[in-house]
């Protein structure tokens, strides 16, 4: 199995993105994942930098893909998105069936990303013939629906798990970052840039349960699947996906090239939770409640 | 513009067509439709009687199919194709991509309308739909604002249908996964948001909980009146603020903006509320409906008359209305 690094969700400052990917390059990842998916107003790092950042990875061995925005809603959206597909140097991480209706008619091969439904072999049929190289498991799908997707995925077709990270779980019209701080989203102040793992969002007992980035909630939870390394690799799993979070990403890189490679789950499973900002689940991947977690028997 | 209403039952349904809604849309008795809750919709018998009482009187029937199978039981969504088509209806409302697949294959002359659940907001995206399964209508999600939807109907290879009035998904629908995160259900998976499996209610010293899978959604004092747990719509901490993060229990209503949506191409407008009762639907199909011809009539005068929007906030979540994402401010 392979390990990518999926895109950074959330808004940081322009020198720790840049340094990310330094740090990035040198890393256990194979695969690197770039560009905005969240918010088209976070343009501290803009599309030609994206290209060289791009470019600086592929020297060091990386494949590179640029994702594209999860929602689109405004027309200089739709432009930025054509701008993105249009590009000869990278495949795109299609986001929205959007994306995957321009790289299609254009004869080019895509990647689909974790929001991206799909959830049966038929869809997976016929995206495969529009040109789908490569397709993330919709986060919310656990291992015996993985297991039946893989029995009749296409010759050919990798399947991509998101391994580690706070779940994506919605998007919307509305910023509640900005809300949070009783702002308009056309006057945000760019309060995302405060937030460099996201707001939490508590009950009022105090349990962290949500996180605001912007127009998406995440899981206050870190969705992980170390322990389930070895069935991932067992049904055919091409690549496990890490999301990026403000420390630590490198390390827990680490950890699950560790994993692939046969180490001991249980201690890296230690290591793990040290960097992890607010407690681990995994229920979606063992066909519970995805803010669970908890072990399954291997079938 | 075509008024389409919901039904989750006969009676509904005849509330809908006898109040003046042009259209009517209905699902199964099981999770091929995102209004899968216990009591609600249609049998074999109910189906039959449903089709031919709206279409005796000349209106139409659309069938919503708008979850997402997994390759065990993708054959109940095949299964709901073909049992609406041998009907007679007069458009599916799929969402799932293998499911249109399946339908345009077995049923190339049958109707297809793209399902809000598709999530679908750009034309490139209609687009996709429409050159490969030749869908003629699609289904906006309540996330983009007035002039977004006008851009996109400009450039839509097909007519767009918008939600009109009822409760607000305040997410992109077809990839808001909160309720599964808590639960293991969600729209997508099962039909259903914050499933009353997983709601308990409890009565605390100071008033009473409502809680989702365990997990407080709400707290409400004495006297104040406990809503639903749809999980987006709880009061919930961030930083120092206790409040409605996410939502206020609200619903949208479109009334004040129906010229515009006239004059910006909208072809159907639609009311949200198949879970809702017979009641609801009648009164909500009979002030739409009025609206809609007052508007169609003379749309340079129509405002909304007061006992309209009346009536729609006594059925209202909260009852409070909001114009949701068509208005840029509530964003």
């Amino acid at each position: 199995m392979k390990l990518s690094l999926g895109p950074i969700q959330y808004f940081w400052e322009r020198e720790h993105v840049l340094d990310f990917y330094q740090q990035a390059a040198d890393s256990a990842a194979d695969i690197i994942y770039l560009g905005e998916v969240i918010c088209s107003k976070r343009r501290l790092v803009k599309f030609e930098d994206w290209l060289a950042i791009g470019n600086e990875l592929k020297q060091s061995g990386k494949e590179v893909i640029l994702s594209s925005l999860t929602l689109l809603e405004a027309a200089s959206e739709m432009s930025s998105l054509k701008k993105l597909c249009a590009n000869d140097a990278f495949m795109v991480e299609a986001n929205d069936i959007s994306a995957v209706q321009l790289l299609s008619s254009a004869g080019k091969s895509f990647v689909t990303g974790p929001s991206f439904n799909i959830y049966n072999g038929r869809s997976l049929k016929l995206l495969a013939q529009k040109g789908l190289k490569r397709w993330v498991l919709p986060v919310e799908l656990g291992l015996d629906t993985l297991r039946d997707l893989q029995e009749v995925r296409p010759e050919g077709l990798e399947t991509e798990v998101f391994a580690l990270g706070r779940l994506p779980l919605a998007y919307s019209a509305r910023c509640y970052t900005a809300r949070s701080h009783n702002l308009p989203k056309d006057d945000c102040q760019f309060k995302c840039l405060d937030y460099p793992d996201g707001r939490i969002l508590e009950t009022q007992e105090k349990q962290e349960f949500l996180v605001l980035n912007g127009i998406q909630t995440q899981s206050a939870l870190t969705h992980q699947v170390l322990e389930q390394v070895p069935e991932l690799a067992s049904l055919g799993v091409d690549v496990l996906r890490i999301s990026p979070q403000h420390r630590g990403t490198m390390q827990i890189l680490d950890i699950f090239y560790k994993s692939i490679n046969n180490n001991d789950i249980e201690d890296l499973f230690e290591d793990l939770l040290l960097l992890i900002p607010h407690g681990v689940c995994n229920g979606y991947l063992i066909e519970k409640a995805g803010m669970e977690y908890g072990t399954r028997q291997t079938a | 513009m075509e008024l389409v209403c919901p039904a989750g039952n006969l009676p509904s349904l005849k509330a809908a067509v006898d109040n003046g809604a042009d259209s009517v849309y209905i699902g199964f008795k099981d999770d091929t439709n995102a209004r899968h809750f216990a009591g609600l919709n249609f049998t074999d018998r109910t189906f039959e009687k449903a089709v031919s009482y709206a279409q005796d009187k000349g209106r139409k029937i659309f069938v919503a199919i708008n979850t997402y199978p997994q390759p065990k039981g993708f054959e109940r969504w095949q299964k709901a194709v073909d049992q609406a088509a041998e009907y007679g209806v007069n458009a599916l409302i799929l969402a799932d991509m293998g499911v249109m697949d399946y339908a345009s294959e077995r049923w190339p002359d049958l109707n297809l309308h793209l399902s809000v659940q598709a999530s679908v907001t750009s034309a490139e995206g209609i687009r996709f739909y429409h050159e490969n399964f030749g869908i003629r209508r699609v289904v906006l999600p309540r996330v983009l604002s007035v002039s977004q939807v006008a851009h996109v109907i400009t450039e839509s290879p097909v007519p767009v249908e918008v939600f009109g009035f009822g409760s607000l998904c305040v997410m992109v629908e077809g990839r808001c996964l909160l309720s599964s995160y808590a639960t293991g259900r969600s729209p997508n998976t099962y039909g259903a948001c914050s499933p009353a499996s997983h709601v308990r209610w409890e009565e605390t010293g100071d008033g009473t909980n409502t809680r989702l899978n365990g997990v407080l959604i709400d707290h409400y004092g004495e006297g104040e009146k406990a809503g639903y747990p749809t999980l987006c719509k709880g009061r919930f901490q961030v930083g120092e603020n206790t409040f409605y993060a996410l939502e206020e229990p609200t619903s949208l209503n479109t009334l004040s903006i129906l010229p515009k949506l006239w004059e910006i191409g909208v072809s159907a407008i639609k009311v949200e509320g198949r879970q809702r009762s017979p009641a609801y639907v009648g009164h909500v199909t009979a002030v739409m409906r009025a609206a809609i011809d007052e508007c169609m009539k003379n749309p340079g005068s129509y405002r909304p008359k007061d006992r309209w929007m009346q009536k729609l906030a006594t059925v209202s979540e909260g009852s409070q209305t909001t114009l949701g994402a068509y208005h840029r401010p509530w964003q």
